[in-house]
């Protein structure tokens, strides 16, 4: 390995893709990686569908049932944590651990270790599972985990990290690949982030209080909230991004010099953005418009991402005319490009006095969250799933494609119908007559919004109805291997399995 | 392992694991530092207002309902600085009426209205009414339905504790208040509770 910079353009002698595995090189220790790679799929599904039945609730509150654990704002944060931190965090956990092992050309670091990340994360989710819907909680937004699970979880991600880092520091190149960069940031800020806002006084085995009060909570909260989405659903899939996509598209990364930039450039600038959720509160006003501007500029380093990945497929792009896991990818940052489009839109504080507590949150959300946290991941758990059990290719590749087609439209349905509710929502409630009365009560709006919640239930029905596709998939490949049906010969799916370890 | 020349520009912290991390925590560290310690400082963020009184026992076990069913999933307690938020709820959030709530329940969605001064704007039945079936009173409501509370008792053995706990973070509770505490719930519905807690909600500005 004479390469000094792997898999970047702009260095000639750099190899094409990220390291690619030579005869020599070491059998890797995949067990924490296939698990957590179908892990990922099931609580996907799982997280999906209790997004589908909340949707479903706002539609028609008679789905609540007058039962406690069944009531929404029980099972919001059930659907909130599930599809971050289970899905998320699986497929996460799945590509980190499978990307730092072929980027360091050596076998984990305790393996051992690894297992025991695996078992503790699914400790955490099961005991999330339970707790939420029995009203345990500590009351701040994707932090609801009460204080022992908090702990686990610390513990955990320190396991993780030990793991990871580990695994970094025996490596046998001498360059920490680009990938890991992001990894490597995700993993320690996310443990920043949870230390610090979790802080709280426990008054029972299931009851805390916030160690903070008022502003300083919500501060800290927002500085947290922003930044899960910034590290956990941002930098961590920028992370598989850097692996995935130029391995299957068999292009080397399209700019080095933009990936250094870009990374320390987003990684400063999230960390300032927290306040724009915050806008014209009783936050000061300084640390609002210090968020705002920093909201602003994370404009540029979300777009030199984005198109450091869309041009990885230079010269090849005919390949995404028959490959569908490269279409789920590079879809993935076309969703990825908006939203962050979008979101330094929405910072801007005149903007953001109409679009805040309206579904246009909502809608934005999950423009990055189905469109770029979700397609990615399941482009790289396509790209995962075969090489974890042992199969050349998934049993189904129309299936894909139907997948990415379905996703894709379950997605647009349910951003365009959020889109023009939060616009109506926000343009109703600041109405006012000539004579400086408001036009509308606020129920009005409520009633207004009925038919883009059933859009919206429709969209979020097609996206899990995909997944389910894709559950299927995996169990078939895992139960017969590819199906027997006649491929292209040339199809990419197999060409590029042949690099698989 | 290649051959090994001296590292030059970002190679340098490319190749070396340690410095890698030790850089990424300083540079993610900044921007809390700079937006979140000064708050701890702030004399805007850090006093009552006046007249501010922590949530007796009552209303304080009515907040712990509120944040256990989840309300801030669809209700916003902050009134924001805009004339026509000021024109539908009242006089906008000020930080000092927020230096009790631990956690602060601002919320971020508005899928029903603003709670932030609720208080003494419905009759305590109406509130009963509503929670219990909130189509009974808005047919066009989508809010979930709470029959529960009305059977639940609050838990008079554990509200002490809590109070206690909240001290320990700052909330100006005596002994007497923490010794009467369980006095002040006993036999009490969770429903009655809540109700209680609502209706002291941004009271202390008028």
């Amino acid at each position: 390995m004479q390469t000094a910079v792997p898999a970047l353009a702009g260095s000639p002698a750099a190899t094409s893709t990220p390291v690619r595995v030579s005869a020599a090189a070491p059998a890797y220790d995949d067990g924490a990686v296939r698990l957590f790679t179908l892990a990922a799929v099931l609580w996907g599904v799982v997280g999906m569908a209790v997004g589908v039945l909340i949707a479903a609730q706002l539609t028609w509150p008679e789905l609540n049932f007058g039962v406690p654990w069944l009531s929404y704002g029980r099972l919001r944060p059930l659907h909130t944590n599930a599809v971050i931190f289970a899905f998320g965090g699986c497929a996460l956990m799945a590509s980190s651990l499978y990307v730092v092992q072929r980027t360091s050309q050596v076998r984990l670091f305790l393996p051992k270790l690894a297992a025991f990340v695996f078992w503790g994360w699914q400790a955490v989710i099961v005991a999330a599972a339970i707790t939420l819907p029995l009203g345990y909680t500590q009351g701040k937004e994707y932090a609801e985990l009460e204080w022992p699970i908090d702990i686990l979880i610390t513990i955990v991600w320190v396991a993780y990290a030990v793991v990871f880092f580990g695994t970094i520091g025996i490596r046998k190149v001498r360059h920490i690949y680009v990938a890991n960069w992001f990894f490597g940031a995700f993993i320690l800020t996310v443990a920043l982030l949870h230390l610090v806002n979790s802080a709280a006084i426990p008054v029972g085995p299931w009851k805390s209080y916030s160690a903070y009060a008022g502003v300083q909570d919500a501060m800290i909260q927002w500085w947290y909230g922003h930044n899960a989405v910034g590290f956990f659903l941002t930098a961590g899939f920028l992370g598989m991004m850097y692996y995935f996509i130029p391995k299957q598209a068999e292009r080397p990364v399209y700019s080095y010099r933009l990936s250094i930039v870009h990374f320390w450039a987003l990684i400063f600038t999230y960390m300032w953005a927290g306040p724009h959720h915050l806008h014209y509160t009783a936050l000061p006003d300084w640390v609002q418009s210090v968020g705002m501007v920093f909201s602003l500029v994370l404009l540029a380093p979300s777009w030199g991402g984005m198109i450091n990945g869309i041009m990885t497929l230079s010269g090849a792009w005919h390949k995404l005319r028959d490959d569908p896991i490269l279409k789920f990818l590079i879809v993935a940052l076309s969703f990825y490009g908006m939203a962050t489009f979008e979101g330094p839109l929405m910072s801007i504080k005149t903007v953001n006095a109409l679009s805040h507590y309206t579904d246009w949150t909502i809608g934005h959300v999950h423009a990055g969250a189905l469109g770029w946290v979700g397609l990615i991941s399941m482009g790289t758990l396509y790209y995962l799933v075969p090489r974890m059990v042992g199969r050349k290719a998934m049993y189904s590749v129309p299936a894909i494609e139907l997948h990415f087609w379905i996703a894709t439209i379950g997605i647009v349905l349910y951003i365009a119908a959020m889109w023009m509710a939060g616009v109506m929502q926000g343009l109703m409630w600041r109405d006012v007559h000539p004579d400086g009365t408001l036009v509308y009560s606020f129920v009005e709006s409520v009633k207004a919004t009925f038919p883009f919640y059933l859009i919206r239930f429709v969209g979020g029905l097609l996206y899990l109805a995909g997944m389910l596709l894709m559950a299927w998939n995996v169990v078939m490949t895992m139960r017969i291997g590819n199906a027997p049906v006649k491929q292209a010969p040339a199809s990419p799916l197999v060409a590029s399995s042949a690099a698989a370890a | 392992m290649s051959t090994t020349r001296p590292a030059t520009g970002h190679e340098r912290i490319e190749t070396n694991n340690f410095l890698m991390i030790v850089l990424i925590l300083l540079v993610v560290a900044v921007g809390g530092i700079v937006e979140i310690v000064p708050l701890f400082f702030q004399r805007s963020t850090t006093q009552p207002v006046p007249g501010l009184k922590p949530l007796d026992a009552m209303q304080l076990a009515g907040r712990d309902v509120y944040v256990r069913e989840g309300c801030y999933n669809c209700h916003s307690q902050m009134i924001r600085t805009l004339r026509a938020e000021t024109l539908r709820y009242g006089h906008y959030s000020m930080a000092g009426e927020f230096v009790y709530d631990h956690p602060f329940q601002w919320g971020s969605k508005r899928t029903g209205p603003d709670l932030h001064r609720v208080g003494g704007k419905y009759s305590n039945e109406w509130h009963r009414l509503h929670l219990l079936n909130p189509r009974d009173l808005v047919p066009e409501s989508n809010m979930p339905a709470y029959p529960w509370l009305l059977t639940t008792k609050v838990d008079d053995a554990t509200i002490g504790a809590h109070m206690r706990g909240l001290r320990t973070v700052g909330v100006p509770y005596s002994d007497d208040e923490i010794a009467k505490a369980a006095d002040g719930v006993r036999g009490k519905s969770e429903l009655d509770a809540l109700i209680a807690y609502l209706q002291v909600l941004g009271t202390a500005v008028k």
